[in-house]
């Protein structure tokens, strides 16, 4: 099963390294990892996804626990929450392409956000499952350049991952 | 304020110096090099923290690791920069795998020069970081004593371990000071070590325990770092338990005890492991169900219910999923299980119990330690219990890995925790004789003995020059079979005795070796100079002796589980399988 977890690391050089090398130690998969500072400027956030069965997602969460620089994780895919990605994507387009990339782009509410007169570059923000319709719908054209931010996830409601 | 609490100023070596100071340190050991030369330095100018020089940085971490686990409090590395900080990474291993305190103190290049392959850098903390319980690097020369507080309390509190902490020497210059404070207590957000156990959960194990017709207590290497034998033991003999000690948990529970069942697991006994495999309910304390005790997993014990208090989460339901888990420190659950019994009383089923135990009484006549009693030649379970004899089962043994520290855990009956020393968990050889100097150390009138093997002895010899210098007056008993015996007798039961490269061939005369190292030597090749050797040894109360013990090469260590098996499926001898 595919999980998403939020970690709440605190923002000292080494600490990514370390969540990096227990996954790669261990044998766990990451199917995306974002991180960035928090408003905190002490203490940063991480996305994760992983998949695993039960057992290895609640070893996942333990091992990860167990790093001194964890202050705080939650499994997001346990109760309510939104997903987001970032994807941006560079096209060959020209002639009559240019109107229907314009019109797939519409569908999936992305936007062009760089043009030349051979290229399109749209930014598409959803769950991961919209971005991979995209690409398929775009399946006709000519794909030169795909950039994905990972996963970020938080919670719904008033539940919140925060000291 | 008064001009004695203006705090002195210090430069970053002497203040490393005074913090370690600060932390009730006596002993460090290790090995000078360029990059801590400054430390160095700093060290020769005071004379309450010693310094220890080793031959090799491996044994540095081992005399460490060993002070660890014979006094309960984390033991001090200091090493420099590239071949030093590499040298050092076996014994930071040995530790992280048995969850030893340590606190490693490696050199470093400059700063500025960090990242452009200088000479002698190398990254040691990404090298240490799969094998430490954490790591850090200094980065401004006032961090010092914080940076060392931290990393002893992260070492010493919760489940321990060993912590890196790498210095670029820039942070340690004589010419720059700054004001000395030592913190006195720490508190970091990210990490909260202290859990009691919660009460509720402990209140269901002990039910479940006191409902048991068939229970086992199962201990493990936690009990002893936990500081808990005595709660232990006590829980055990107020409910009439069979109590079985993994590897790392020997001396937990006394092996003299008649409730004690031996060791269990790969070369544990046979009662031990029929006990466990026949058991109701499994009570396991500060073990981990590490494979080398539960053989295969499916087929581990199919009829218990299991509780499991262990202060690492990760720890439970890692390889065997646990019915009731407690986390927490092993000691306050213990006294809070001891103190629910007293108000609820000892309900457990006597009548059953009895039968358990009759039961376990038959298992422990099918085998019950024997082995082959010869005249012509020495057996070294024989040697062990000679051993256990003279030392009248009360020293501190540290062993290396192989044949002769399985015979030394079966047959050396440690009634005390912290005096079996080994390395369990990454089973590391050439760490018997760097233990021994460790605990050696720091008690020089207890008896320290060292099992080992021609083959692991030789991984550390270079030590006896250490011993020499501190004057460190350990018995080696080196089991010489002219052979790395457990790799042959995995050859002999599964490669039909195709010795590929486990002859050691062209061995030195350990005899002269230890007199050329200034210590004494005593070669035994038959069953009758055993004693008067021993005798002898152990009365030169100040000298290394060297007991080179010829024993029978052809020997195999038994009980072994069957590989794939079950707990209870065993080999008894050569010939004798469950
Ligand atoms: C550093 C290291 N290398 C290799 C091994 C694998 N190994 C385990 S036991 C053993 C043989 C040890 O021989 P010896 O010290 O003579 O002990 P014996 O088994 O003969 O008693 C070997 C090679 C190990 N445990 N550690
Ligand atoms: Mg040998």
């Amino acid at each position: 099963m595919r999980h998403i977890i939020a970690v709440l690391l605190e923002n000292e050089s080494g600490a990514l390294a370390r969540v990096v090398g227990l996954f790669a130690q261990r044998g766990y998969n990451i199917d995306s990892l974002t991180v960035a500072a928090t408003e905190d400027p002490t203490m940063s956030r991480l996305t994760l996804v992983t998949r695993g069965d039960d057992q290895v997602i609640e070893q996942i969460t333990k091992q990860l626990h167990k790093l001194i620089e964890v202050v705080k994780l939650t499994d997001l895919s346990e109760s309510a929450h939104i997903e987001r990605e970032l994807m941006m994507v560079k096209v060959k387009a020209s002639g009559a392409q240019r109107e229907e990339v314009k019109r797939n782009a519409d569908i999936f509410r992305g936007q062009i956000i760089d043009v030349s007169p051979t290229t399109y570059t749209i930014q598409v923000v959803g769950t991961s499952e919209k971005l991979e319709a995209f690409i398929e719908a775009m399946e006709g054209t000519q794909i030169l350049e795909t950039v994905r931010s990972g996963v970020s996830g938080i919670s719904r409601g008033e539940k919140a991952l925060s000291l | 304020m008064s001009q004695q609490h203006q705090p002195e100023l210090l430069s970053g070596g002497a203040m490393l110096i005074r913090a370690l100071r600060d932390e009730g340190v006596e002993f460090v050991y290790g090995y000078p090099g360029g990059a801590v030369l400054h430390i160095y330095d700093a060290l020769f100018q005071q004379t309450e923290v010693k310094h220890v020089l080793v031959r090799h940085e491996q044994a540095a971490t081992h005399m460490a690791d060993a002070y660890a686990r014979a006094s309960g409090k984390a033991g001090v590395v200091l090493v420099t920069s590239g071949p030093g900080a590499t040298n050092a990474v076996t014994g930071i291993a040995t530790a992280y795998m048995d969850s030893i305190p340590m606190v490693v103190i490696c050199g470093q290049v400059m700063s500025h020069l960090i990242g452009d392959d200088a000479f002698q850098e190398t990254d040691m903390l990404g090298i240490s970081r799969p094998i430490v319980k954490h790591n850090m690097s200094v980065r401004n020369p006032a961090d010092i004593p914080y940076m060392v507080k931290k990393a002893f309390y992260i070492a010493q509190s919760g489940r321990p371990g060993p912590v890196v902490l790498d210095i670029p020497k820039d942070m340690t210059m004589p010419n720059q000071k700054f004001p000395y404070e030592y913190p006195k207590d720490i508190k970091l957000r990210s990490y909260n070590p202290n859990a009691k156990g919660h009460p509720g959960q402990i209140k269901k194990a002990l039910q479940t325990l006191l409902a048991a017709k068939k229970p086992v207590l199962y201990s493990g290497g936690g009990v002893i770092l936990g500081q808990a034998s005595a709660e232990l033991t006590e829980l055990a003999q107020q409910l009439n338990l069979p109590v079985t000690n993994t590897l790392m948990g020997l001396g937990a529970y006394p092996a003299t005890d008649p409730q004690f069942i031996g060791m269990l697991g790969m070369h544990g006994t046979y009662e031990a492991n029929q006990a466990m495999h026949n058991a109701d309910v499994i009570f396991a304390v500060g073990a981990r169900f590490d494979d080398r005790v539960t053989n295969a997993t499916k087929k581990f014990c199919p009829n218990a219910t299991i509780i499991h208090i262990d202060i690492d989460p990760a720890s439970i339901s890692k390889t065997i999923m646990a019915h009731i888990p407690i986390v927490g420190l092993v000691k306050p659950v213990l006294q809070e299980m001891l103190h629910q019994l007293k108000k609820h009383g000892n309900t457990l089923d006597q009548a059953a119990l009895g039968q358990w135990w009759h039961q376990i009484k038959q298992w422990r006549e099918v085998h019950g330690g024997r082995f082959e009693h010869r005249t012509d030649l020495l057996k070294p379970q024989a040697v062990i219990e000679a051993v256990w004899r003279h030392t009248k089962g009360d020293a501190y043994v540290t062993s290396d890995v192989g044949q002769h520290q399985m015979f030394a855990a079966q047959y050396y009956k440690f009634d005390k925790p912290n005096r079996w020393i080994n390395s369990g968990g990454l089973g590391t050889m050439g760490f018997g004789l760097p233990a021994a100097m460790g605990v050696k150390l720091h008690y020089p009138d207890a008896e320290v003995v060292c099992v080992t093997g021609e083959g692991s002895i030789q991984m550390n010899i270079q030590e006896l020059s250490t011993c020499k210098q501190y004057g460190l007056g350990v018995k080696i008993i080196n089991l010489n079979n002219g052979y790395l015996g457990m790799v042959k007798q995995w050859q002999d039961m599964n490669y039909d005795s195709r010795y590929s490269s486990s002859y050691m061939d062209s061995l030195p005369d350990f005899v002269k070796l230890a007199e050329a190292y200034g210590h004494v030597g005593i070669r035994v090749t038959s069953p009758e100079e055993l004693e008067p050797a021993l005798e002898r040894a152990f009365a030169l109360k100040d000298k290394l002796v060297f007991l080179d013990i010829h024993v029978d090469p052809k020997e195999h260590v038994y009980p072994m589980q069957v590989p794939g098996g079950a707990m209870n499926d065993m080999f008894l001898s050569k010939t004798e399988r469950t």
